[in-house]
């Protein structure tokens, strides 16, 4: 089998936040009845967690759920266990009507670390960032400049976004630039 | 700017995140009916002063459709609702209704 690559592979970029593109890593749409009881068990049985609620990221143990939509599920799981995951999920919601497919080679992960990156993604995003209205744990699916991105805050000062492989360059360059030094706003 | 809030997500999205559809609650017409019914259904659009109801998906978010209702004139929001109705629910009408005295209310015009 040929050697899986990342869309960027691991470059990053320190600026007052540090920009890095995560490498492979195992991601899964599951779509569905997200309050039936087949579902809350097969995401239970795939990553340990429960269904999260509307708009919140639900991780444990380097496995996670985040809240898309009213139907929508991005299940993470490290990028070895993506395969068997899916066939998990066909096995135990085979009565149920679902869709879970790997969209791991179709994304692109970053993560920003440092004190200012709320501020960087407030620069490009349209979401209120500000402390009170976004959280650990807090999850939005929305845009970043031109291209559709979804992210959460997975801890303090640290901000997980996923988008399309095809434009991971552009989201690279429009994060270093919103993280180089001496554009910070301080207002964030 | 226009923001609007998005049902599904419960977020006040903005213009840029939202795509508009069009005139809401058109309905189409079985094989049976004739070519007019077919013509106002593609073509004819009520185009009003004031009260409008539209429909806008999340596009740079959930991805759903909604129904929003706004003043065509004032630009006023006056609230949206769930894409799954073929009309707008009896609790806006009469939110709008206390805003718009003079409005002839939903349908009035068709």
């Amino acid at each position: 089998m040929s050697e899986a690559v990342s869309a960027l592979n691991n470059a990053s970029y320190a600026g007052f936040v540090e920009v890095t593109e995560m490498g492979l890593q195992g991601m899964i749409t599951l779509r569905g009845d997200l309050s039936s009881a087949a579902i809350k068990k097969a995401v239970k049985t795939a990553v340990g967690v429960g269904v999260p609620e509307q708009r919140k990221m639900a991780m444990a143990d380097g496995k996670g759920a985040g809240w898309m939509s009213p139907d929508e599920l991005l299940l993470l799981v490290p990028y070895a266990q993506v395969e068997k995951t899916v066939t998990g999920l066909q096995k135990t919601l085979a009565k149920a009507h679902f869709m879970a497919v790997n969209v791991s080679d179709a994304r692109v992960m970053f993560r920003l670390k440092g004190a200012g990156a709320r501020e960087v993604l407030a620069k490009v995003a349209p979401v209120d960032l500000s402390s009170d209205a976004f959280g650990e744990g807090d999850l939005r699916r929305s845009r970043i400049a031109q291209v559709a991105a979804a992210f959460w805050m997975s801890g303090e000062d640290e901000f997980t976004l996923v988008a399309f492989r095809s434009v991971a360059d552009y989201v690279f360059g429009v994060l270093k630039i919103g993280a180089q030094p001496g554009s910070e706003v301080g207002y964030l | 700017m226009l923001t609007l809030d998005c049902p599904y997500c419960g977020v006040a999205a903005e213009e840029t995140e939202l795509h508009g559809g069009g005139e809401a609650h058109l309905k189409r017409f079985g094989p049976a009916s004739s070519d007019e019914d077919f013509e106002g259904y593609l073509f004819m659009r009520e185009n009003p002063k004031g009260v409008n109801f539209e429909r806008w998906r999340h596009v740079n978010g959930c991805g759903k459709w909604f129904h929003a209702a706004r003043c065509t004139m004032t630009l006023e929001v006056f609230g949206t609702y769930s894409a799954q109705t073929t009309e707008p629910p009896k609790a806006l009408l009469a939110k709008i209704k206390k805003k718009r005295p003079q409005w002839p209310g939903y349908g009035a015009e068709k």
